[in-house]
């Protein structure tokens, strides 16, 4: 996974954004690239800026530790290409 | 790819035929998409048996969902599913049966099985999924294109007045009608779990997105901006009817608008059999 977090938001460790941890888990979300058409809905609604868009404008988790679990990404995926590992 | 602990956003893979039909036809960022994806989750929530859900619809690009359900479906002509879902409901009344339908096949072409269904108050949901345009057959007007809309049938703006769905439908005699759009996918949920509970002809339109061809001809941008779109124009039941019909002008209003008990059309059937039946 890439890391683009630039420095800023993500660098001060302790400060807990959400209840969850992924440090020892799965990241937030899984998302299935072969079923995603890139259509940038889930990189634009998420409402934390989790994702980046990679090469072909599909969504990487760049900053992973942002992710509430708010549900918003996979409930707009129109290609059932993104799931929780989560919720 | 798939972890070990199920989620419940997983349940979306429980309700499809993966092997067979993905990634969907869908133009990336259509809204028909959404709609499904609600609807698995409604259709879950409620526990509603794969085998106990018939879906069916008409042709269109909305019209092509049933095929990646995977229950029982019955993807019919143009503008008749309606009418297929009747006999369907009137020989398997156990059944829970589905429409997903396009304002072209809805109100167009099939417009007229569209009244008589609500009329007869039969037990059907209808999903209509309102584009404002033809999207399979390249962007001609339908009978929901907006005065003034530009489509590839009205290149000088749309002369004709439009349909209301939800509006047409309580007249005619639906007894469930809401309406909601591919941004409020959580209400969306919720609204398509409520249909599908309600006993008698229920419909949701859900405004959709079709950048392809209405968004690109009415410089209405990209899926997302359309979207975006539907958000800002939208306007909670509750609060429409604390405004004005000019503040209303160009508005969604989404939610529930219209709900009343009246007998089924099986119901009313079945009671006619037993009391002939008695009778003998
Ligand atoms: C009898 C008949 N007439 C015309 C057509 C061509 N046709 C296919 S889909 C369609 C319109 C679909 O529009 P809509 O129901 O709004 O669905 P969308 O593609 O926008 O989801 C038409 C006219 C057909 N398939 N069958
Ligand atoms: S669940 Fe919410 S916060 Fe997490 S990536 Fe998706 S939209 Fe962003
Ligand atoms: S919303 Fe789905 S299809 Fe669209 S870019 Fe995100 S993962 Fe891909
Ligand atoms: S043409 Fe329009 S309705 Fe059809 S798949 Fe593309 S965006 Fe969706």
């Amino acid at each position: 996974m890439t890391d683009a977090s630039p420095a800023g938001p993500s660098a001060s460790k302790p400060a807990a954004k959400n209840k969850y941890d992924y440090t020892n888990g799965p990241p937030p979300l899984s998302i299935n690239m072969a079923w995603c058409k890139a259509c940038n809905i889930c990189i634009a609604l998420c409402p934390k800026q989790v994702f980046e868009p990679d090469r072909d404008g599909k969504p990487i988790q760049a900053r992973a530790e942002d992710c509430n679990q708010c549900t918003i990404c996979w409930v707009h995926c129109p290609d059932l290409a993104i799931t929780s590992n989560y919720k | 790819m798939a972890t070990a602990v199920k989620q419940r956003s997983d349940v979306i893979l429980d309700y499809i035929r993966p092997r067979k039909k993905f990634p969907s036809v869908w133009c990336a960022g259509c809204g028909n998409g959404i709609v499904m994806s609600a609807l698995i989750r409604a259709i879950e929530k409620a526990g509603y048996s794969k085998d106990g859900i018939a879906m069916l619809s008409g042709i269109g690009c909305s019209s092509r969902m049933p095929i990646y359900f995977d229950v029982s479906a019955l993807h019919t002509t143009h503008g008749r599913a309606l009418g297929f879902a009747t006999g369907v409901k009137f020989a398997r009344p156990e059944l829970k049966v589905i429409v997903i339908t396009g304002d072209g096949d809805a109100l167009a072409i099939g417009g007229n099985h569209f009244i008589h269904a609500c009329r007869r108050n039969i037990d059907i949901t209808a999903i209509l999924l309102n584009n404002y345009i033809y999207g399979m057959t390249g962007g001609q007007g339908s009978p929901t294109t907006p005065s003034e809309a530009f489509s590839t049938t009205t290149p000088y703006g749309n002369v004709e007045k439009h349909f209301e769905p939800c509006d047409l439908a309580a007249a005619a005699g639906a007894t469930f009608v809401g309406r909601t759009t591919v941004y409020h996918a959580p209400q969306m949920e919720k609204l398509l779990g409520d249909a599908m509970a309600h006993r008698g002809f229920s419909l949701v339109e859900v405004v959709s997105n079709c950048h392809t061809y209405f968004g690109r001809l009415n410089r209405q941008g990209d899926a997302v901006s359309m979207i975006n779109h539907f958000k800002e124009q939208s306007v909670p039941v509750a609060k429409s009817r604390k405004m004005s019909p000019e503040e209303l002008e160009g508005k969604i209003v989404t939610g529930k608008l219209h709900e009343v008990d009246k007998t089924e059309f099986c119901d009313e059937y079945q009671r006619v059999v037993d009391a002939v039946q008695g009778r003998n």
